[in-house]
């Protein structure tokens, strides 16, 4: 909840514009932007993402720390228990 | 010993090691409080302090949101929960917190409609799915999560959703900074500004603590490099006596926060009068209500609530240990009677309490060195 997910912006949508499908480590789920409408992402940026929010836009490099921080902290499963948790298993 | 042996860049770590030990006087005891939990969570793992001289001491602060929650919100969070038309949610987090009558989950366990979520939008589409139930949802956290909410609620009330409503227990950092700095037996020479709380509220809600308090202050990063530069940063400033803000975590912190989400928080949220925090008690505006705009979506609005307040153990000392007093193994209670899996205090009870995260990395650690001493 307090450690942010970093993930990369691969799908964007025409009729839901405050949702983006991102990618973490292989794991693709639906967040919102809601909270970057003053700085929205493209396809391709990268995000850190808290409860299924994106939070603000950090480059690829700080991506890849980012993942290697909670991979050392011991939170990366919690981490992607918490990305796959996002949208509700057959609700989105 | 360190948990993680391997820095990424052991060189850089060194360095970084080498520039504190020159800056700091050998002379002077350094107290310094890290706010954030995740910081004193990354501080235990990398084994930080023992990278440290020894007159730099390490204090751990009220940043854990699980941890300062009274149990008597977890009380009546639950309480709404009897209904039987209601649908309790909570981030996985909640879980496993104890209230007087047990945890959300062995609520669950005794049949009650608990459920996990990871996002407050999820609980929101939970709402529509559910049309004949209603759907609460248990919010906790501070600025990182409390934006998340308010978008949920501003969507919520832009589809008309009837059957959803939020228990707020948003907390705000600056007033719990405030208290601690007000209170009379701390001493504290420089603060490490919480990372990803700054996203939001960014870098000048802490001007005070410098302008006022002459206490330095370096928003940080979670790595253990972006601790030790921070560390370094403050100690540069308390060399020349200077008290200011400094940004360590630039790459991901802008100096104003994230206009969209204090927006939103702003158009949801109202500070409460005042809050208890378990372990510091009450403080003035340092919690986050739900306007009266949008009352048919606050939980305290729609349902009684009861209104429980459960006093801490007396023998747990808490307090005492967030404001840095005592450290956690200076409880009489730590690794007794109060352990992460049966926790009493607050502090045991998140991965980010600094007792949890004393007890899982220190306390564990000094186990195993004395088991092995005793078979050799």
């Amino acid at each position: 909840m307090c450690l942010a997910i970093p993930g990369k912006v691969v799908q964007l949508y025409d009729d839901t514009p405050n949702l983006a499908l991102v990618d973490v480590v292989g794991v693709r789920r639906k967040v919102d932007l809601g909270l970057l409408e003053n700085n929205m992402p493209v396809l391709g940026d990268w995000v850190l993402i808290h409860v299924g929010f994106a939070m603000s836009k950090i480059s690829e490099k700080d991506a890849v720390e980012q993942m290697d921080t909670l991979r050392m902290l011991g939170e990366a499963e919690a981490a992607m228990q918490e990305i796959k948790g996002y949208g509700l298993e057959g609700t989105s | 010993m360190k948990f993680v042996d391997e820095f990424r860049e052991p060189e850089v770590i060194n360095k970084a090691a080498e520039e504190i030990r020159r800056l700091a006087d050998p002379n002077r005891h350094y107290r310094i409080m890290e706010v954030c939990g995740g910081h004193t969570h990354a501080i235990y793992r990398f084994g930080l302090k023992d990278v440290l001289p020894s007159n730099i001491e390490l204090i751990h602060g009220p940043g854990c949101p699980v941890c300062v929650l009274p149990m008597g919100r977890i009380d009546d969070g639950l309480s709404l929960a009897q209904d039987p038309n209601v649908i309790f949610t909570a981030f996985g987090d909640m879980m496993r917190v104890p209230g007087t009558q047990g945890s959300p989950l062995e609520h669950k366990a005794r049949g009650m409609d608990v459920r996990i979520v990871y996002s407050p939008s999820d609980a929101l589409k939970l709402a529509q799915a559910n049309p004949d139930k209603h759907v609460m949802f248990f919010a906790i956290g501070f600025e990182t999560t409390a934006p998340s909410t308010a978008l949920t609620l501003k969507r919520a009330k832009m589809l008309g959703v009837k059957n959803f409503s939020v228990f707020c227990n948003h907390v705000t950092i600056i007033p719990a900074i405030r208290a601690i700095l007000d209170s009379p037996d701390m001493r504290l020479d420089a603060f490490i500004g919480p990372g990803h709380v700054s996203t939001v509220i960014g870098c000048r809600p802490y001007e005070w603590i410098a302008k006022d308090e002459h206490k330095p202050v370096a928003v940080s990063g979670f790595e253990p490099l972006d601790i030790l530069e921070s560390i370094i940063m403050v100690l540069r400033q308390l060399r020349v006596r200077e008290a200011k803000i400094e940004n360590q975590y630039k790459r991901v912190v802008p100096w104003e926060g994230n206009r969209a989400a204090l927006k939103a928080m702003g158009e949801v949220f109202t500070l409460r009068p005042y809050f208890e925090w378990r372990g510091l008690g009450f403080i003035s505006q340092s919690a986050l209500g739900i306007r009266d705009s949008y009352a048919e979506y606050d939980s305290e609005h729609r349902f009684h609530v009861p209104g429980v307040r459960v006093t801490d153990p007396k023998a747990a000392q808490c307090g005492e240990v967030l404001k840095g007093v005592l450290k956690p193994a200076q409880c009489k209670l730590f690794g007794k009677e109060c352990t992460p899996e049966h926790p009493i205090g607050a502090l045991m009870v998140s991965s980010e309490g600094s007792c949890a995260a004393y007890f899982n990395y220190e306390h564990r650690k000094a186990a195993m060195v004395s088991t092995i001493a005793s078979v050799a």
